[in-house]
């Protein structure tokens, strides 16, 4: 009597064969990771500076786009996009294009909100000592405000840059060509389970790594309020 | 493809119908619901258990014996360190292909109680961290014996220090849902899909959009009130 059907030996040649397409998709992924990572972190601190000491106007639209950003699920600005923008007479040559700059946007929103909020953290009287002590606005944010912005946003920024790094597995759904896609194409080519097995190991692996630095760097720089 | 927003041809039952906006968003709120229904079942059943899932294990995880924290911290480890996404289609796909076969919805409501259950279990594990050691020894001073101290001490005061970020977690899961559209079931995302394709117009997405914008900012509110309540003594 049959109990259980399922064959648990792991063929070693299979897995060897497929990796290629594997690693193609993952250093997909992790392009896109960097560059969402780079060019998102910049736009958020200028985002965050605006929304924490700008004018009303631009307070309110800024609070606008992080409100849409962060009120609606990242697969869907991205579909929405992708799929529904050339319905308006924009059309995307390439996925990836669209994920970068989506992917982009909504890092920036959610890092934005992250930052603003150690902005507003910092003491009014560190304006007032600055102030009297002669200096301008800005030299006030480069030499006071931001040394100490750094250490309190650096715990929950690299929360964010760790769900940032998964999220690029949604590109998939637009047809990029990521780890995701790649395992996913394979395993249903050929009715077999490995590649999301190897897939799992590549994001448990990745992420397990940014999780070790950011706890050293969060050991020798963060301070909580 | 025409850019359309003026006015929408749709073609039912053979010939094509021409509608306006307004007459076009009565006609494809039916299936928008239908959508949003599964949706909102599918947060329904899971936003309870992964709750208590991650309020008893963050317990166990905070006291229990050396093996069992080990376990779950690769259970909290594996699920919090891979997509959702992933973890939706081995659900699917993965596990079919190796013969075990589970229905869809079952399927993905059992991933999502995993998922939110391990940050949950986290969330509740570094609150019972946090709680400061003199009430420990406080309570030993005072002879508590120590399920008593849990219980009346030391977990409530857990609670209220894991609420708020529990109750983000709670919000980002509406989020998290739309991702099923990606494995193929009905939810808003797929529908708006479905037909954004059939009709050839952008309204469905941005229908689609609107529907959850107003879903997490309700549940914003909703959780802000919670949160609000229970910690208002801090």
């Amino acid at each position: 009597m049959t109990i259980c059907a399922i064959d648990f030996t792991i063929s070693w040649d299979y897995i060897a064969g497929f990796m290629p397409e594997i690693w193609d998709g993952f250093f997909t992924s992790l392009k896109i990771f960097g560059i969402v990572l780079f060019c998102g972190f910049f736009i958020a601190i200028i985002i965050a500076a605006l929304k924490a000491y700008g004018p009303k106007l631009v307070r309110s639209i800024l609070g606008v786009y992080t409100w849409m950003f962060r009120g609606t699920p990242l697969v869907l600005q991205l579909m929405l996009v992708y799929y529904g923008f050339p319905y308006i007479g924009i059309t995307f040559q390439e996925g990836i294009v669209v994920a970068v700059i989506i992917m982009t946007l909504s890092a920036a929103a959610y890092e934005a909100e992250i930052i603003r909020g150690g902005l507003i953290s910092i003491d009014k009287g560190q304006f007032e000592a600055s102030k009297a002590l002669g200096m301008t606005f800005l030299q006030t944010l480069r030499r006071v405000v931001v040394p100490q912005t750094v250490r309190r946003v650096l715990a929950p920024s690299c929360s964010e840059v760790i769900i940032l790094f998964k999220d690029t597995s949604l590109v998939t759904s637009i047809a990029v060509y990521d780890l995701l896609r790649r395992a996913s194409g394979r395993a249903g080519y050929d009715f077999t389970i490995e590649p999301y097995i190897v897939a799992l190991i590549f994001y448990l692996v990745f992420s397990s790594i940014l999780v070790i630095v950011f706890n050293r760097l969060e050991k020798r720089y963060s301070v909580s309020l | 493809m025409e850019p359309t927003f003026a006015a929408i041809s749709v073609s039912l039952g053979g010939s094509l119908i021409e509608m306006n906006i307004f007459e076009y968003i009565v006609f494809i709120t039916p299936q928008m619901s239908e959508g949003l229904g599964t949706t909102l079942m599918i947060y329904a059943l899971t936003i309870l258990p992964a709750l208590l899932l991650g309020f008893a294990l963050g317990i166990v995880k905070a006291n229990g014996p050396a093996p069992v924290k080990g376990l779950l911290g690769v259970y909290t480890w594996a699920w919090r360190g891979t997509p959702l996404l992933l973890q939706l289609m081995i659900m699917k796909f993965g596990l079919r292909y190796i013969g075990v076969i589970i229905p869809d919805i079952l399927g993905a409501v059992i991933v999502f109680t995993l998922n939110m259950g391990a940050y949950i279990t986290e969330i509740m594990r570094g609150a019972i961290q946090s709680v400061d050691k003199g009430q420990y020894e406080a309570c030993h001073a005072l002879g508590i014996p120590r399920g008593r101290m849990m219980l009346r001490v030391i977990i409530p005061q857990s609670i209220r220090i894991a609420i708020p970020p529990a109750c983000s977690e709670a919000i980002n899961l509406v989020k998290d849902v739309a991702i099923i559209a990606v494995i193929g079931m009905q939810d808003i995302l797929r529908v708006a899909n479905q037909i954004t394709q059939r009709d050839h117009t952008i309204i469905p997405y941005i229908y689609g959009f609107i529907v959850y914008l107003l879903l997490s900012s309700l549940l914003v509110k909703l959780f802000g009130r919670l949160e609000k309540r229970f910690t208002s003594y801090d």
